[in-house]
């Protein structure tokens, strides 16, 4: 618990930083502003990685320079080693992509094969954005190509690390001429960092560090094709990066008159790849995303195997997410100082209420007076009186302030989490070698029974069959339980944010294995930093026993289960640039909690009348041993031949069996249905 | 033997209807069950004017569509189809045999129908009770144990036996002693003694104690099975002759005083027939130790068990008596409980010459 907490403070600390440079680099955001927006802790080390690429040059003058003075020291005091002159002429500007390419890990670049998954991950999530925010149901394609097949795909294919082409194609809205080379060829350039909304991306940073790592590893720039609508032609570019000036070069542009869609754009990209290693992280991505996705089309093309498609599960868009201001009590010092230098309002009053929300005149009034600011000062002495700007900011964590709008996200919703749960685990059982199988082995018993079926019928008047228990879902001879929960929003440091929990139980999950955890963060699946990541945390820490999974200490549980676990927000609260683990922040993990709590209720309720079933089972068989004695026993007593008097009793065991379990089950229904509400009471009382 | 034959076939007849009941429940379609009163502690009264532990009128439906059920009410069919072959047949067996006979395997599995006696005892105790029959009228028996003496004849199946010649092992009463089995000749008897262990009943036997004091003298070894309850019973009501009962000075004495006096609880059903609510406590007394001046080192220190069975007996209905409830404490208070033999210390005979006829003379007992 402890060790948590000192995590979850600093990632706070972290986080802290970003508010800032959202607001503060809204026009301007260079490379000057951009270290700072990538935390203070990223400054130190390009400085530390810069020293220790040239210790001897640094070392030796430093030795030279002053031995008497050392001598003379006493023995532990440390020798000077350089001047503050000496040390001026070695510090100089650093640009981001020379940052970049020093640490590329940061963005999740780390090696060949998790670069893979990070390029088609950057550009299938821009993909998916801007057809949402544009309002088109997504087609996207992509593509993986072994350089070292032909065109047929014939050859060796790379073994390990090796050249390889990415090409993600999306029917989005495409981009215009004069974006693109920014879009592709500047690192931190953008149109989501400077605003409070769900989006896939929120640092402007992805796909041009993509087409850094690409040009880094292979010397080839970016090639991309975008067309923004019927009238006009589409558009190709190649784009490099300056990686001094962090500037666009186009290299190539033409248009290309015979483009058969009608918008949309294609990147292509020629890495450094391990799709040996990296196709399994590939494949989850793809999967997962379908999953959370279940609005979206599929194509997945690879080296020497056969297209996967992922057809939409619906034919609607999710609900639109909608921008909001930060809402005061999230905001950090150095941003309200950001934000008031660039307000063009002309008194504080009218500061707080055009640059924040859920800011009304008389919460200004309120906030103002608490701070005890003359009512003539203005944003620009805000940001240039740091004591006036503290007043502020304590007043406004002094002053009680409605909760930001919550309403303005687009959660996957209860049906859909559904519907994306049943299409996925559609392709990934068709996936599963064993499947066919299985599959076969089911038709066989069913055709074995037709027979019995058939003889039992006759014998015995026609039962209705008992209704398919609600949440199971037959996959492809498996039957899965599925069940979903949507909490309502909930706010962290000023920021809505929602939380979705579902699972599919059974099938043909391994029993004795700890449970898939799928986490998705705005609809992307995280496939990192399960350990690190505050969702992982929370499903950890609720008690599954109590939903009749085991469950080591300390750990997931164990069972056959899989469990989405998805948090949207204006703005996830990631512990890296990589967006590879959620923060731990305790708002959050609660919110996750309940809803795997809720979640679990319903499992539970599903396990009991599971195990239920199979003991009618048992029963059946057992009533069938005893009815032998019983039936030869009356027999014997009457006089009468045993044959009829076991069918009988056999054909009343049928009828018997059944209406008891349909009343059991009615009573195992009301019992889950307290369970469930009663928590929930509990849970409302300590709101 | 005409009305052995009339008994027989009305045992049958009920056995039949068990089963057609059953069969007609199946035919119409609803779960079929076997109706049994409930022979425990829930359903037993204790009657106060009878001064009887009676069976209540609380009755279990053993259903057979019902997995804890299920079993028990195949085994119910196995023992009436087995009790219904021995009547048929016109032999009687024993418990034990009853048990073999309906012990097989379970189709192909490796249960069985019985896996010990321990399961198809109660299962005969709830048939008697399901039926209305008694054991005996099922053609069963429990292993007989029991030694009876005393200056009287009876008949056993046709043989008169003189009791005063049983030479050192006495008479041994079987578990069917009926009218139709057992009659009782000339008799001198003027009580029955009850002795709860044979040792002792032993010890009167060689002293001749029924010659000298006119008696019968009966044990059971223990916990009286249900042939001597039943043989004491028909001496109390045909010859009235009074009931002692000596046992050891435990709480598992008194428990058999109280068996013998009005029934136990799992056979309440036949305290009718086996219950002597005139039986007397003749001993061992708590007070005795004082008035027989036994040593402190002939006790022995009660267990925890004794004393919460003991505390149990101050609340039964028939030890409400203040004389009783006096006892019961006494012995909790000392904590210490004696065997008969520990009057031995005063001398072997002691018991025989001296305390018993002391304690009769006295009219020391406990009703
Ligand atoms: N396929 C596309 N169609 C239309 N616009 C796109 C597409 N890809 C990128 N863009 C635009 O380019 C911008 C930059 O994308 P980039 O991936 O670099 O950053 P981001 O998505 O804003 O943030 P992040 O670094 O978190 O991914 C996006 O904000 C978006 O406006
Ligand atoms: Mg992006």
């Amino acid at each position: 618990m402890a060790g948590r907490k000192v995590v979850a403070a600093k990632v706070g600390k972290l986080g802290k930083g970003k508010p800032s440079g959202r607001r503060g680099g809204q026009l301007e955001l260079v490379a000057a502003e951009a270290p700072r927006v990538k935390g203070r802790s990223l400054v130190a080390r390009p400085a530390r990685g810069a020293r220790g690429s040239t210790p001897p040059t640094v070392a030796a003058p430093a030795a030279g320079e002053d031995p008497a003075a050392a001598a003379e020291a006493a023995p532990q005091a440390p020798r000077r080693r350089a001047t503050a002159e000496q040390m001026a002429s070695r510090q100089r500007e650093i640009s981001i992509s020379e940052f970049f390419t020093k640490n590329r890990h940061l963005l999740g670049f780390d090696n060949a094969s998790k670069a893979l998954l990070t390029t088609i991950k950057e550009a299938v999530d821009n993909s998916l954005d801007a057809c949402e925010e544009a309002g088109i149901l997504p087609e996207i394609t992509v593509e993986v190509l072994d350089l070292a097949l032909d065109a047929k795909g014939e050859g060796e294919p790379t073994k390990g690390e090796g050249r390889f082409v990415v090409v993600v194609e999306d029917n989005g809205p495409g981009i215009v001429k004069a974006q693109a080379p920014k879009i592709f060829g500047k690192l931190l350039y953008g149109s989501k960092f400077h605003r409070l909304k769900q989006s896939r991306g929120q640092q402007g940073i992805g796909i041009s560090a993509a087409a850094m790592y690409g040009q880094l590893t292979t010397g080839r720039p970016i090639r991309m094709t975008t067309r923004i609508g019927k009238g006009k032609p589409a558009l190709f570019m190649e784009i490099q990066i300056d990686t001094r000036r962090n500037e666009p070069v186009v290299t190539e542009e033409r248009q290309l008159p015979d483009w058969p869609s009608e918008h949309g754009t294609r990147i292509e990209l020629e890495i450094v790849a391990n799709w040996q290693q990296g196709q399994r992280f590939v494949n989850r991505y793809v999967e997962h995303t379908a999953l959370s996705n279940p609005h979206a089309t599929f194509r997945y093309l690879r080296p020497r195997q056969e297209a996967l498609t992922f057809p939409r599960a619906v034919e609607e868009l999710p609900r639109e997410a909608l921008e909001i201001k930060p809402h005061p009590h999230g905001v950090e010092l150095g941003a309200l100082m950001l934000m008031a230098q660039d307000s063009k309002s002309h008194d504080v009053r009218g500061f707080l209420q055009s640059a924040f929300s859920r800011v009304s005149p008389a919460v200004a009034d309120e906030i103002v007076k608490r701070a005890g600011l003359n009512g003539r000062v203005r944003p620009r002495d805000l940001a240039e009186d740091r004591e006036l700007a503290e007043r502020l900011h304590d007043a406004i964590g002094a002053t009680k302030i409605m909760a930001p709008p919550t309403q303005v996200l687009s959660p996957i919703g209860d049906a859909l989490m559904k519907k994306g749960l049943v299409s996925f685990l559609n392709v990934i059982e068709t996936e599963g070698p064993e499947e066919e199988e299985q599959l076969d082995l089911d038709a066989a018993r069913k055709k074995k029974a037709s027979k019995k079926e058939k003889v039992a019928k006759a014998e015995a008047p026609a039962v209705p069959d008992a209704p398919p228990e609600e949440g199971v879902e037959k996959i492809k001879g498996h039957n899965y339980f599925i069940a979903t929960v949507t909490r309502p929003p909930k706010v962290y440091r000023g920021n809505p944010f929602q939380v979705e929990v579902g699972l599919a139980y059974g099938g043909s999950w391994p029993a004795d294995k700890p449970i898939e955890l799928f986490r998705f963060a705005n609809r992307v699946p995280l496939l990192f930093q399960r350990g690190a990541c505050g969702m992982t945390e929370a499903i950890v820490k609720t008690d599954w026993r109590n939903y009749l999974l085991s469950q080591p200490k300390g750990a997931l549980p164990v069972g056959p289960m899989a469990l989405l676990v998805h948090i949207a927000s204006v703005w996830v609260p990631f512990t890296s640039e990589a967006k590879e683990a959620v923060a731990h922040y305790p708002e959050i993990t609660r919110e996750i909690q309940l809803a795997a709590q809720e979640c679990g209720r319903k499992l539970a309720a599903h396990i009991r009348k599971k195990q239920h079933a199979d003991y009618q089972l048992q029963r059946r068989s057992l009533f069938e041993l005893y009815i032998q004695e019983v039936a030869t026993a009356i027999g014997k007593i009457t006089k009468k031949s045993p044959d009829p008097i076991r069918r009988e009793f056999l054909r009343l065991a049928d009828r018997v069996t059944e209406q008891e379990l349909a009343e059991q089950d009615a009573a195992l229904e009301e019992q889950s249905r307290k369970i469930t509400r009663r928590p929930r009471r509990a849970e409302e009382e300590q709101e | 033997m005409a009305r052995l034959d009339q008994i027989d076939k009305k045992t049958v007849q009920k056995i039949e209807h068990l089963a057609d009941t059953v069969l007609k429940s199946v035919k119409g379609g609803k779960s079929p069950f076997v109706e049994i009163p409930i022979r425990s502690l829930a359903n037993v009264k204790f009657n106060p004017r009878r001064r009887l532990i009676e069976l209540g009128g609380q009755k279990q439906k053993r259903y057979f569509f019902n997995v804890s059920m299920a079993k028990k009410f195949m085994q119910t069919f196995l023992v009436s189809e087995a009790c219904k072959e021995l009547i048929d047949s016109g032999k009687t067996t024993s418990i034990r045999d009853l048990y073999y006979m309906t012990k097989h395997g379970l189709g192909e599995t490796k249960q069985n129908t019985f896996e010990e006696q321990e399961e198809s005892d109660p299962i005969i105790e709830d048939l008697e009770v399901a039926i209305d029959s008694l054991r005996e009228e099922l053609h069963l028996f429990a292993t007989g144990r029991g030694s009876m003496v005393g200056p009287m004849t009876i008949r056993d199946s046709g043989d008169t036996i003189d009791l005063r010649r049983m030479g050192s092992g006495g008479w041994s009463v079987p578990s069917i002693v009926e009218e139709h089995v057992v009659q009782f000749g000339k008799s001198e008897a003027k009580y029955v003694l009850l002795v709860e262990k044979d040792a002792v009943w032993r010890r009167f036997n060689e002293d001749r104690f029924w010659a000298r004091e006119k008696c019968v003298i009966v044990t059971g070894q223990g916990q009286p099975p249900r042939g001597v309850r039943r043989l004491v019973q028909r001496l109390h009501t045909e010859l009235r002759l009074p009931v002692y009962v000596l046992v050891d000075n435990d709480p598992w004495g008194f428990y058999i005083y109280s068996v013998m006096k009005q029934g136990s609880i799992n056979l309440a059903y036949e305290s009718m027939r086996m219950a002597v609510p005139d039986a007397r406590f003749i001993g061992l007394s708590s007070f005795d130790k004082g008035k027989y001046k036994l040593p402190a080192n002939v006790s022995i220190p009660m267990n925890d068990q004794d004393h919460s069975r003991a505390r149990q007996m101050l609340a039964y209905p028939w030890f409400q008596n203040p004389k009783w409830q006096r006892e019961i404490q006494e012995m909790v208070r000392s904590g210490q409980k004696f065997e008969l033999e520990a009057l031995s210390r005063r001398g072997i005979s002691f018991i025989t010459e001296e305390y018993l006829p002391r304690k009769l003379r006295d009219r020391d007992w406990l009703e």
